[in-house]
């Protein structure tokens, strides 16, 4: 979607000069596009049509190339979301353990309500995810870049307040 | 070591020897624990030297192929006509599987070293790493280690002082199972989406930007010091009868045990023992139902071939299963067979890439069927249309993924049919609401 | 590198073949007489490999290999017919078929569908989907151009998406999402509107991508089909003009490797719409009484006769370099000694290249027959010969319309012979008015920028009393000059070869479908 607005450059001052000290690490352009990506979800929060076709055309890409990429990747997000962002794995192993009712716990205590809705009051986003990778330690959840682990439903209210 | 639990006696703990060990995360502490020693030992000797002992070794991929890691590096072209280079495998996202992600947050620089070792070997001067991108923390702990690195000299322009460069980067994932395949690996690192590619060619001829390259995952990695350290015949020597399976290896174990964890045991080690012993059992008297032993995409055993099962490449195929990447996933007494089958095949669909036309529409058509089953409203024929649709998705595609999700499917109803036949006789209530 | 001529000997469906090393398996079947079924495959493009449609059964590999990525081996025992590939095929047709929508009879590509044909050859006659699930669906998209994408149909084989990666060099397209969410996305700010975009519809197998301008205009099995070559520009493009009950409804690229491989430009793609003119001439026509009054041809031919006859000096030809080679000769032929021939030719600045194919362009030259008309020593002076034509004996008018010609250039006592698809007010004043067909109406060939003669075939009928041009001067001529008239636009292009050396040696059958050089180019414009 497009960003709401008049559109800003992310690439600019230290966030430039981020992405050319990626570039130098990769024989192409092009390669620098996950990287690129990362770079303007973590200035934005997700990635607008219009931050596809800059980083278009810093790498020398074209914008339906660059949508191509993003919509591959389930971790870029092509819609805004909530301040803070709430992934907890479901899948099988996770799934054994109980992860259906952490989610059903993040929902209650978020006030999303629905998974992929954002809270009321702008705070939070949640979602279900495929494996985190975390199996041993169900249920994982990540909240923005934090990797929580062990997860029940009764832990689900203190830990959301650490996040305002 | 079982980490987060106390290491089990009958483990035989080499790579995960400094789990939980927070000092051995950093440059000097990993150094007072003999860090480095191997890398220097390596560059004093022939690459192709290095290559030999890690292939005497025996040493097999750990990310799930199990394919011999020094024959791998024999495929460089041994006279280097331009950039070779090293893909260190960090994409761990198979269900089940999470011990590449412990070997990152402790021992970091087992994995750089066995890294650097590897390029030496295969004469590549660039690394990637390709951490998959939920790892936050792992990321975080590998860029911190690669920094120190970098600051100490074991990496850059004259790495080790040897005079020649190595550079090592982390290539963050952003969601897509498939990537861990090594050729949609390869084109994630380009900036592509993460197909896989038709073979050949095969990446030791055109790999990562068209070059030679080897890609190996994080466990094969870091056992590679230890190889180079106390020599191929220790390594061979870690094995419990069948020489073509040698070593440790970190087995992941989850779900309905009572100490979930990473064990580190002897190639050859009983899976029964694994689960009943090192892991402590089921929980609350429950008694064991089934197991899948190396990650989600091999064949589902029964109670019986579990505790039957031999942990290793070939004792796991003898049990008609495979021993992948070693995350052995539990389900006890409670577990509806039909909604976990259900569940995995629902993973698959929602990781197939959508290149080829089985994997892409029968991932999917395969759970509608499985949650039509689920919902009371499935009929006898279904059990066959999903062993044939099966069928048709094993072998025929550019990658596994669609074998993957067949697996489980086709193992589960032969093992467990009686459970799909009593939701599609009605003799058990929906799970799902009706479709 | 292997020798170019190194061939390798397999076995496909019990038949030995021999082709060049390198070649794969499924280009191999094709000499051998098998057409292995496939999507994602195409001649012109770069292997995906991804539709696993062309699974074939190769002796001693354990599994099935696609045959478009296989390249033939010494040796190799392939089979296609074989139980194991059928069974993996028709489950891939199956696959397909899921989210596919049952909208044939509304489906433009019905008739043309590659789905359909290889469900019909080798599918299953009866669904195992059960009819509660819901299929996917997106909304039509409108790609821009003349494009519509119907997403419902997509069978995600790509091959939209390689041609404008690495054919037009302009990647718009994209595959959006993964799994069976899958479908073909567009640039967000761009449209399909590349010069040479339209093929993205004729290499679709299926009716994903449908042509907004053929929209609903004509089933495929309605259409008659003849080769031809584009009148566009000078480039030559083979194509096919599809014809439904004397109405050219469609022109599709034909393959010519040594010229255009499998595409053609947007502009000679619609270059049809005239052919269908409704006001042409359909009689010729005689000055009688001030105006030009209706007649029989023996009376028009007579009259055209007279004049030629009567012409003591120079007689100029103002012809169109869209007019067959056949022709060109003739009116030069007819003015004999005396001839002065010209021609005009729209030239744009600039060229609409397709990147990914050697020498192949929308060229500057808008006419398909510059070459020719050089050839035959027409000279690019046209506004001079008009300026001449008050001191001439005679003036033959050939397939120019004399747009922005003054009247009164023309006024200046010599008699005019007018031979035309259409009646210009200017030419009213002629002589003599000979209607002739166009290029869907009559044989004959073109030569193009590099020299290559190229033949075009007859794909409808002109109206009314129209003749083609080569036999209105083919009749002239034996009329001035005694003799029989040549029969046919081949034997019009035999006289050709004998009287004008730059083409020397060449006739119509040895030309075939895909030309051949001028005897003079051969080394200096051959790209093959």
């Amino acid at each position: 979607m497009k960003a709401t607005g008049a559109y800003e450059a992310v690439f600019t001052g230290e966030r430039r000069a981020a992405l050319d000290r990626v570039l130098e690490r990769y024989p192409t352009k092009r390669a620098a596009l996950l990287p690129a990506l990362w770079l303007v979800q973590e200035a934005r929060g997700w990635i607008a049509d219009e931050a596809m076709s800059e980083v278009a055309q810093l790498l020398s890409l074209t914008a339906a190339y660059v949508k191509g990429v993003v919509t591959f990747y389930t971790m870029y997000r092509q819609h805004p979301v909530g301040r803070h962002f709430i992934q907890v794995c479901t899948t099988s192993p996770c799934g054994v353990c109980g992860a259906e009712d952490v989610v059903r716990a993040v929902l209650e205590h978020t006030g999303c309500g629905d998974l992929g809705a954002t809270s009321r009051d702008g705070r939070f986003t949640v979602i279900e995810v495929e494996c985190l990778g975390a199996c041993g330690f169900a249920t994982p959840v990540l909240i923005d870049d934090d990797f929580i682990e062990s997860v029940t439903p009764e832990t689900v209210p203190a830990l959301l307040r650490r996040y305002a | 070591m079982g980490f987060p639990h106390k290491p089990h006696d009958k483990e035989t703990v080499v790579l995960s020897r400094y789990f939980g060990d927070p000092e051995a995360k950093t440059y000097d502490g990993w150094v007072k624990r003999g860090g480095y020693e191997a890398l220097t030992k390596a560059l004093s000797m022939q690459p192709a030297a290095v290559t030999e002992e890690v292939k005497e070794s025996g040493l097999r991929g750990r990310g799930g192929a199990g394919f011999p890691c020094g024959f791998k590096w024999t495929f460089m072209p041994k006279e280097k006509k331009g950039p070779h280079y090293l893909c260190c495998n960090a994409d761990e996202s198979e269900p089940g599987t999470f011990k590449d992600r412990e070997i990152m947050r402790w021992t970091p620089h087992a994995l750089i070293e066995g890294c650097a070792i590897a390029m030496y070997a295969i004469q590549a001067e660039v690394c990637y790493i390709y951490i998959r991108g939920e790892f936050t923390e792992p990321i975080r702990i590998v860029q911190a280690a690669l920094d120190e690195a970098y600051a100490k000299g074991v990496l850059g322009p004259n790495a080790m002082g040897s005079g020649k460069p190595l550079d090592m980067y982390i290539h963050r994932g952003a969601g897509a199972y498939i990537c861990g395949e090594e050729t949609a690996l390869m084109n994630s690192i380009e900036g592509r989406r993460g197909n896989p590619r038709i073979k050949p060619p095969f990446p030791a001829q055109s790999g990562v930007f068209g070059k030679p390259t080897t890609i190996n995952n994080v466990e094969t990695l870091a056992a590679v010091p230890h190889i180079i350290n106390r020599g191929a015949a220790w390594y061979k020597g870690l094995c419990l009868g069948n020489p073509k399976s040698t070593g440790t290896k970190l087995f992941s174990v989850c779900g309905n045990v009572r100490r979930p964890g990473n064990y580190e045991v002897t190639m050859g080690f009983p899976l029964g023992e694994l689960i009943n012993e090192l892991c402590g059992g089921m929980p609350n008297g429950r008694t064991l139902k089934a197991c899948i032993p190396g990650g989600s995409s091999v064949p589902i055993l029964t109670k019986e071939e579990t505790e039957r099962c031999i942990l290793d490449y070939e004792g796991c195929v003898a049990s008609g299963t495979m021993l992948g990447s070693g995350g052995v996933i539990v389900f006890d007494d409670r577990a509806d067979m039909v909604y976990q089958i259900m569940r995995l095949t629902k993973f698959y669909a929602h990781e197939s890439c959508a290149q080829c036309t089985q994997c892409r529409e029968g991932t999917a058509w395969t759970v509608r069927i499985l949650e039509r089953i689920l919902a009371g409203e499935g009929a006898p024929p279904d059990l066959d249309l999903l062993l044939d649709l099966a069928d048709n998705m094993t072998g025929k595609t550019i990658c596994v993924l669609s074998d993957s999700c067949a697996a489980p499917v086709v193992s589960g109803i032969k093992k467990f049919r009686e459970e799909f036949d009593a939701y599609i006789s009605g003799a058990k209530a929906p799970a799902l609401a009706r479709t | 590198m292997s020798a170019p001529h190194e061939l390798v000997t397999l076995t496909i469906d019990g038949v030995s073949v021999s082709v060049p090393k390198g070649t794969m398996v499924i280009e191999a079947a094709k000499r051998s007489g098998v057409l292995i079924p496939h999507y994602c495959y195409h001649p012109g493009l770069p292997v995906a490999g991804v539709c696993r449609m062309c699974l074939v059964h190769v002796e001693k590999t354990p599994k099935l290999q696609i045959a478009c990525a296989t390249p033939v081996q010494e040796g190799q025992v392939v089979t296609v017919f074989h139980p194991d590939a059928m069974k993996a095929r028709e489950g891939v047709l199956e696959f397909l078929l899921i989210n596919h929508p049952l909208d044939c009879p509304i489906c433009d590509q019905a008739g043309e569908c590659e789905l359909q044909d290889y469900v019909f050859q080798e599918g299953r006659s009866r669904t195992r989907y059960t009819p509660t699930y819901a299929k996917r669906f997106n909304p039509v998209e409108d790609f821009g151009g003349d494009i519509l994408y119907v997403p419902n149909r997509c069978i995600l084989c790509t091959r939209c998406v390689r041609f404008m990666d690495h054919a037009a060099g302009e990647p718009v397209l994209n595959v959006s999402e993964r799994g069976d969410r899958a479908f073909i996305g567009i640039h967000p700010d761009r449209e399909l509107d590349h010069p040479w975009s339209g093929n993205v519809v004729d290499l679709c197998p299926v009716g994903s991508l449908i042509s907004k301008d053929f929209l609903h205009k004509a089933r495929a099995w309605e259409l008659d089909k003849a080769p031809s070559v584009c009148t566009g520009c000078s480039q030559g493009c083979n194509v096919i003009l599809e014809t439904r009950q004397e109405t050219v409804v469609r022109i599709r690229p034909r393959s010519n490797l040594d010229v255009n491989h499998f595409f053609i430009c947007d502009h000679g793609r619609h270059q049809y719409r005239w052919m269908n003119r409704g006001d042409r001439i359909s009689a010729p026509l005689v000055a009688k009484d001030g105006a030009l009054a209706a007649t029989d041809w023996d009376h028009a031919l007579a009259e055209a006769t007279a004049v030629l006859k009567g012409a003591g000096g120079t007689v100029v030809v103002l012809a169109s370099p869209a007019t067959s080679t056949e022709a060109l000769f003739l009116a030069k032929q007819v003015a004999g000694d005396t001839f002065r021939g010209a021609f005009r030719v729209e030239r744009v600045a600039g060229e609409a290249p397709l990147d990914g194919v050697p020498n192949l362009a929308l060229r500057g030259e808008r006419a398909p027959n510059v070459a020719g008309a050089t050839q035959l020593g027409y000279g690019e002076d046209f506004d001079e010969a008009v300026a001449a034509v008050g001191d001439a004996a005679a003036v033959v008018v050939l397939g120019d319309t004399l747009d922005g010609v003054p009247a009164q250039a023309l006024s200046g006592g010599a008699d005019i012979i007018y031979i035309g698809t259409t009646l210009p007010e200017v030419a009213r004043g002629a002589r003599v008015v000979l209607p002739s067909t166009n290029v869907a109406e009559e044989d004959g060939t073109f030569v193009n920028r590099d020299g290559r003669v190229q033949r075009y075939l007859q794909a409808k009928s002109g109206p009314g009393m129209a003749r083609p041009a080569w036999w209105v001067l083919a009749e002239l001529v034996a009329a001035v000059d005694g003799g029989e008239p040549a029969a046919s636009a081949a034997a019009v292009f035999d006289r050709l070869a004998d009287a004008v050396p730059a083409f020397a040696g060449l006739n119509h059958a040895s030309l075939g479908t895909r030309g051949a050089m001028l005897p003079a180019n051969v080394t200096a414009g051959a790209t093959a």
